[in-house]
């Protein structure tokens, strides 16, 4: 083969690669532009209202104020409140419901009875909108006409309680509603890592004699890590920034117990028109996501190089 | 199966869990539907029954008085529709490249979709906001449509490059020797292939816009342009006193069309979302 044929040949694989960018380029547009428009854009703007007084409602023009908003907020204890409150709640949510979903998944994967109408039921909070399930367990917490306390009198425990304006219990019950909401989610992926994980593995692993708990240890949990590490850090992320849930439960209420960063960041933006500082909380949420975030992209890296 | 081994001890312990959770699972939905269906004198009795001893329609019927349930019901619709489909078409070209082709494109879009899951909406709501008011498009549905569009685009996205991925690329391949050409291709072999999970993908795109709350309470402000989830919360009075039965009511019927369409697509959608999440 001469020089100039190769050369000639290379050029035309560039071109016909090219070729195929240009479709790709076409395809892509029209979902990209939105996002561009409607999405990042925002997000960019949102960042740099952090930085300026923008209120909603004034008629002189916005300002660039540094980062005084930050300053404001390093100061305000309800921030701060709100903040230790949001961790509490996407910590009290997540580890609990993964560990129950990691029970029923293990429990949904072996062959029995009835387990289809488990998988039917899940449906129900999977499919709900969030402010119905809110609007359910009000429902069920209701002190005089709940079923909760009617249960816990008939079982002899105790007479009753208002849980979700008690100032003890209106996390915990709010927080048990959030575990049930996202249940059904991360069971299924569970589930699916599960039945990823290779029949014979686990066979050659009983018939060496291997208990439960070390056939888990060693052939379920290393083949489930990665689907298990993903959703538990996406359910984390979600869960703080979480609102829909809480505001019909609760509204933030009582005196603040439940009010998630996400519920004060609104109020302060379309209550009190506070955008610029509004925004600013924003900033600080995304700040202590991207450090999760950055945890499970590392985790997910070095889970990679395993294989 | 190894399920032979299982001892009968092990085996009761598995059915009592399965038994748990199919209480917790069940007994909120089932004390709502109670709810629903009680008479006031039922409500306010001390000690409440799990089924209703004379039981009701009178909240439906006060639920549609007290709220503009079937306009908001109607708004839900247009919004959720036209969001599903519009979201799904523009999707659709793009998961197709992000699934086929390994370019700085197809990486960045993922990298995207994973990141816009994580931030908090309060920083897009913020500016989407400001625009939409100097567009003058508060309080209008296709603002709101605009918005769920986008927000459906993520996971309409996750979903349906699970979709393509599962349709083998020999096939396509095989249509390209036999002289197709690249549209052809995706037209006559793609997309028959691709159509079942679109499908699903427009109905799950449908469900979370029909659900969706936060974007509905920013920017749409009087009752008549309100979705369901928004009329919903005003069953609960500003002292978070409610009326119980036709909040009930309400609440039932608003999760009627999601429970439909999610029991006929459960299986592809955790079946999309898993090949998603296993492959990427």
């Amino acid at each position: 083969m001469t020089l100039a044929t190769a050369q000639k040949r290379s050029a035309n694989g560039a071109s016909a690669r090219r070729g195929a960018d240009h479709g790709a380029w076409f395809l892509v547009l029209p979902a990209l532009i939105p996002i561009l428009i409607l999405s990042v854009g925002p997000l960019l703007y949102g960042i740099t209202l952090a930085f300026t007084d923008s209120q909603s409602g004034r008629t002189e023009p916005t300002e660039w104020i540094g980062l005084l908003n930050f300053q404001d907020l390093w100061h305000d204890t309800l921030f701060w409140d709100s903040f230790r409150i949001g961790l509490l709640w996407a910590v009290g949510v997540t580890v609990p419901q993964f560990l129950l979903a990691l029970g029923l998944a293990l429990l949904l994967n072996q062959n029995l009875r009835f387990r289809w109408l488990a998988r039917s039921l899940a449906i129900i909070p999977w499919a709900m909108p969030e402010v119905v399930v809110g609007i359910m367990w009000r429902l069920v917490y209701n002190p005089d006409a709940g079923v909760l306390n009617e249960t816990l009198s008939n079982l002899g425990l105790g007479d009753g309680r208002d849980w979700l304006t008690g100032l003890g219990t209106a996390l915990p019950a709010v927080i048990v509603v959030g575990i049930w909401a996202g249940m059904p989610q991360t069971t299924v992926a569970l589930l699916a890592g599960l039945q990823n994980t290779p029949r014979e593995l686990h066979e050659a692993a009983e018939v060496d004699g291997a208990g439960a708990w070390r056939r888990f240890r060693t052939v379920t949990w290393p083949a489930l890590k990665p689907v298990a590490l993903a959703i538990t850090a996406l359910n984390f992320i979600w869960n703080f920034n979480s609102f829909a849930l809480v505001y019909v439960l609760t509204n933030g209420g009582p005196g603040g117990r439940t009010r998630l960063p996400m519920l004060f960041a609104y109020e302060e933006a379309f209550r009190y028109g506070q955008f610029g500082y509004a925004a600013a909380m924003g900033c600080v949420m995304v700040a202590v996501i991207s450090v999760i975030l950055a945890f499970y992209l590392v985790g997910r890296l070095k889970g990679g190089d395993e294989k | 199966m190894s399920t032979t081994r299982t001892s009968k001890p092990a085996r009761a312990g598995q059915y009592l869990a399965l038994l748990g959770y199919l209480v917790f699972l069940a007994f909120p939905f089932l004390w709502l539907i109670s709810t629903a269906f009680k008479p006031p004198r039922e409500l306010a009795s001390l000690h409440p029954t799990w089924i209703p001893k004379d039981p009701t329609l009178a909240n439906f019927r006060q639920a549609f008085d007290e709220q503009p349930l079937l306009r908001a019901a109607g708004n839900s619709l247009i919004a959720a529709v036209c969001a599903a489909l519009i979201a799904v078409a523009i999707a659709t070209p793009m998961a197709y490249v992000m699934a086929r082709h390994r370019t700085f494109l197809a990486r960045a879009a993922t990298g995207w979709v994973v990141v816009s899951q994580a931030f908090p909406f309060v920083l897009v709501i913020i500016p989407l906001f400001l625009v939409l008011k100097n567009l003058g498009q508060i309080n209008s549905l296709p603002g709101l449509i605009m918005v769920y569009v986008v927000w459906a685009l993520p996971f309409a996205l996750w979903m349906l490059v699970g979709y393509v991925r599962a349709v083998p690329t020999e096939l396509e391949e095989a249509a390209a020797v036999d002289g197709a050409g690249k549209l052809r291709t995706l037209v006559s072999i793609t997309a028959p292939l691709l159509a079942p999970g679109i499908v699903a993908t427009i109905l799950f795109a449908f469900i979370t816009a029909w659900n969706e709350f936060f974007f509905a309470l920013v920017l749409l402000k009087t009752p008549e342009k309100q979705t369901l989830p928004v009329v919903l919360t005003h069953f609960i009075g500003a002292e978070g006193a409610a009326d119980l039965g036709p909040l009930a009511a309400a609440a039932f019927l608003a999760t009627l069309p999601s429970l439909v369409i999610f029991a006929i697509i459960q299986k592809r959608i955790t079946g999309g979302m898993l090949t998603g999440a296993v492959k990427s």
